[in-house]
């Protein structure tokens, strides 16, 4: 098992998938790169493709240039499942209303203040449309399964997933006559006084100048680029795990930042979780990831619990942990539980480690058994009699334990006992350019710039400043790509 | 652990999904899934039954390849399938059967239209065979009816009960009972989601075949294909009933029952198999079982050879060719029969036992039962992110 070994080194993308793309062939280019488009669309995603096929349909050209390869399209997209939109009346695949106000509070209390009023709640007000204008596109929500999801009333879910949602949106593009390169990687911006003028793309082994009278930024962020993040984390940031492709480089915003751009987001700040230490560095995605904390208790490599395993309910709990996990030697824990917890919680891609004492556990996962047995029988000694119902914040906690296990505290005592190995996730950050209800991108003086617009994780920290509400990254790429694409074509035609 | 390397890597992909389950919207083997934690050879070969091989949670997947978690379902559920039929076959002696089946069958059905050709031609006088017969009767001075009759009444009830004995096999190494199969409700779920094919579509937007755009005709091939087998099968069963119950003997005028349905169905199963083995040829090797081929194309070529040579005897009754195609449609028809329990043809039933079994589950599921939640694995981890 290779879990005290974490991969350190930051793979340049072009090496992790070289062999693996096709259409990076030097020679042929499908889309006429020396033609000047209206509208330029930088990145492929959910933000990117709608608005790619919002300018479309507003009557502009459109190029879009996606740095990866064809599979790995589409960036954290592909990762996603579902988008949040308000609505007043339960739908078909909604089980009931969810109004602005409601989805408004929701966005505050998780941002704690960090957003932008009233650019919220416009995006909140939008989202209605979304809902709609995004079926139009071709995408599918799913029908709400036997009223099983607890997202059911707040949350719609693509069928299929997020790759199939993007699958539809680029079939839709496609058929519209949007251009669409993949392999196509821009590496410099010239922007001259608020003003885009062209872009340097590099493709099939080759620099390309692109003209296009007005752009759309919609790339994503940074979670991929490890040396960036080392500049707030320090070498920590070597043994993170990175959920979506190795192509979230982040290169796109720092060209804009670096050209006059104003920056919003807190730089230091991503969205982690802890998920198994044993998935692969890039695109482990949602099969990776872990919810079986509260079940047991979570040990650092010195065998020592470092956080109340109780504190919070789903999915606060959830976004905690790939932090906590961050801040201990070596960022690498342990999730410890016993026989009847297995199958309490969602199975995840790696089985558990499993011995049948905790001293053999410790032994598996390189621990000093002694200092295992001595943390768990602490704790078990710790925990007070309650009645046990993960679905609620319970009555089982320790008592004169520190730190405490407030809720769901139960003996870890029934052989055999279990383990999963964790790191941080980075999932995305938050760094971003400031934006205006038009999707247009201000300078740093503040004023707005004259043909820029951005849309998606790039801009997301307008509206998201911290913390994280499922499903909203979609609705801030829909609704902002929707409007830049509008606005875009609108511009382009001025 | 697993009985080959199929059902193993079926197995992985199955711990893969099930810690997704972005696809549970799609049909009805991920729901399936969901309801288990372990997978046993049984539990596989059910969920492999229940893949109409629509493609479409290949398309949509994030972890396909070249991903390094290589998931790709249709594919391993349609090795698995296919490794199925000869797993459950009866007599067991006969598995090999499935091994080449392409070759097999094209050499069963070459020797069953040899034997009917040849066969007839030397207990008949070629004035007979290949003169012009009309009027009630005609056929049966090429072969008795009574020959007619036992012969294929006897292939076609051996092929009944092996195809029985290969389903009872299946059934208990799935681990069902017998009360699941006379549960009126299941089995009238299960007929309705056969004859809709209601998971051939994708989950709504339509199956995938030759690339990412759902754009496949196989549904549409496969009612043609299977409404016109059983409108055959009621020509067949209308003539019986003429002859028996009302003395009344083939040929019939066109515009008589037998030949109507016999004609409808047969245009069905001449253009259904032929938009099958079109959709095949162009299907994404990426989705396909390369093993399995032989056994598709045979089977559909066979359909289609039945239904067109007895298009042709109809065409062709009234004329010194009848004899000929009578003998070649009856090769055709006989071979058919005898490698019923031996060919594609068992997917059919081997998958209406898996929907009967998953209109179960699902009925099971959807009652407020204590087990229920326990059955979801913790619905509230779905959120993504």
């Amino acid at each position: 098992m290779k879990v005290g070994t974490a991969v350190s080194r930051d793979v340049p993308p072009e090496q992790v998938k070289a062999s693996l793309r096709p259409d990076a062939q030097a020679g042929a280019v499908p889309v006429e790169l020396a033609r000047k488009h209206d509208v330029l669309v930088i990145g492929g995603g959910n933000a990117a493709l709608c608005a790619a096929i919002s300018a479309r349909r507003s009557g502009a050209s459109v190029l879009v240039l996606e740095a990866a390869p064809k599979f790995y399209r589409g960036g954290n997209t592909r990762h996603t499942r579902n988008m949040r939109c308000a609505h007043d009346t339960a739908t078909e695949i909604l089980t009931g209303p969810y109004t602005e106000e409601e989805f408004w509070e929701d966005l505050l209390r998780v941002t704690g203040g960090q957003t932008d009023e009233e650019l919220a709640r416009f995006m909140i007000r939008e989202s209605k449309e979304i809902l709609n204008w995004i079926v139009e596109q071709g995408v599918r929500w799913q029908p709400s399964l036997g009223g099983t999801l607890s997202l059911g009333r707040t949350n719609s879910f693509f069928l299929g997933g997020g790759r199939a949602m993007l699958n539809a949106l680029y079939r839709t593009a496609e058929d519209l006559g949007v251009d669409i390169l993949y392999d196509a990687e821009v590496v410099d911006l010239d922007i001259q006084d608020r003003q885009f003028r062209s872009a340097t793309v590099a493709y099939g082994g080759q620099r390309h100048n692109v003209h296009a009278s007005a752009l759309v930024a919609a790339a994503g962020g940074f979670e991929a680029n490890i040396e960036w993040l080392k500049q707030y984390w320090g070498d920590v940031a070597e043994n993170f795990l990175i959920r979506g492709t190795p192509y979230n480089r982040g290169s796109v915003l720092k060209m804009l930042l670096d050209k006059g751009v104003q920056q919003i987001g807190d730089p230091t700040q991503c969205h982690a979780v802890a998920i198994d230490a044993r998935a692969p560095k890039f695109d482990g995605g949602i099969i990776t990831r872990l919810d079986c904390v509260v079940f047991g208790i979570v040990v650092n490599k010195n065998a020592e619990r470092f956080y109340d395993e109780g504190e919070d309910i789903w999915p606060k709990r959830y976004a905690i942990w790939g932090r906590l996990v961050a801040a201990q030697p070596d960022q690498i824990a342990y999730i410890i539980f016993d026989g009847p917890s297995l199958e309490m919680f969602m199975p995840s891609l790696y089985p558990p480690v499993k011995a049948d004492s905790i001293r053999e556990l410790a032994g598996k996962l390189g621990l000093d058994p002694q200092a295992l047995e001595t943390t768990v029988e602490t704790f078990n000694e710790a925990v007070r009699p309650g009645t046990f119902d993960h679905t609620i914040l319970d009555d089982c906690r320790t008592e004169g334990l520190n730190p405490p296990k407030t809720h769901w505290a139960r003996r870890i005592e029934t052989a055999p006992f279990y383990a999963y190995p964790v790191r941080p996730g980075i999932t995305f950050t938050y760094l971003g350019t400031r934006v205006n209800k038009e999707a247009r991108m201000l300078m740093a003086d503040g004023s707005p710039s004259a043909n820029m617009f951005a849309a998606g994780e790039i801009m997301a920290g307008n509206v998201l400043g911290k913390g994280y509400a499922a499903g909203i990254g979609m609705t801030i790429g829909s609704v902002f790509g929707r409007i830049a694409g509008r606005e875009a074509a609108n511009n382009a035609r001025n | 652990m697993h009985a080959t390397d199929a059902l193993k890597e079926a197995d992985r992909l199955m711990t893969v999904c099930n810690s997704c389950r972005y696809c549970e919207g799609l049909c009805a083997v991920f729901p399936a899934m969901e309801m288990r934690r372990a997978f046993s050879d049984g539990d596989l070969n059910y969920l492999a039954n229940l893949c109409h091989s629509c493609g479409a949670c290949y398309t949509d997947c994030q972890f396909s390849p070249p991903h390094e978690f290589n998931v790709n379902v249709p594919q391993t559920l349609a090795k698995v399938r296919n490794d199925s039929y000869k797993f459950y076959v009866w007599p067991q002696a006969l598995a090999p059967l499935f091994e080449r089946n392409g070759l097999a069958i094209s050499l069963i059905a070459a020797l069953s239209v040899g034997i009917f050709f040849f066969g007839l031609m030397a207990i008949n006088d070629p004035a007979v065979m290949f003169g012009v017969q009309t009027g009630p009767g005609a056929f049966y001075r090429i072969m008795s009816h009574n020959a007619m009759a036992g012969v294929f009444g006897a292939a076609f009830f051996y092929a009944i009960a092996a195809l029985i004995m290969g389903f009872r096999l299946f059934w208990r190494d799935i681990g069902e009972t017998r009360e699941t199969l006379t549960n009126g409700v299941s089995v009238w779920q299960a007929m309705k989601d056969t004859m809709a094919l209601r998971y051939l579509d994708g989950g709504g937007p339509g199956c995938f075949n030759e690339d990412e755009r759902p754009n496949d005709r196989r549904r549409l091939y496969h009612h043609l294909t299977f409404y016109g087998f059983f409108l055959c099968l009621g020509a067949t069963s209308t003539a019986t009933l003429y002859h028996y119950l009302l003395g009344l003997q083939a040929p019939y005028p066109w515009y008589d029952l037998p030949v109507v349905l016999g004609t409808l169905g047969g245009i069905g199963l001449v253009v259904g198999p032929a938009g099958l083995m079109w959709a095949k040829f162009k299907r994404d090797p990426a989705l396909r079982d390369e093993n399995g081929r032989g056994m598709e194309m045979a089977f559909t070529a066979m359909l289609f050879l039945v239904s067109l040579t007895g298009l042709l005897l109809l065409v062709l009754r009234a004329t010194p060719a009848m004899g000929t195609m009578l003998a070649l449609h009856m090769g055709f028809v006989f071979g058919f029969f005898i490698t019923m329990p031996y060919s594609k043809f068992v997917h059919g039933i081997y998958r209406f036992g898996a929907l009967v079994r998953y209109a179960k589950e699902r009925r099971a599921l959807h009652e407020p039962t204590p087990s229920k939640a326990k059955a979801l694995a913790i619905p509230d981890a779905k959120a993504g992110a």
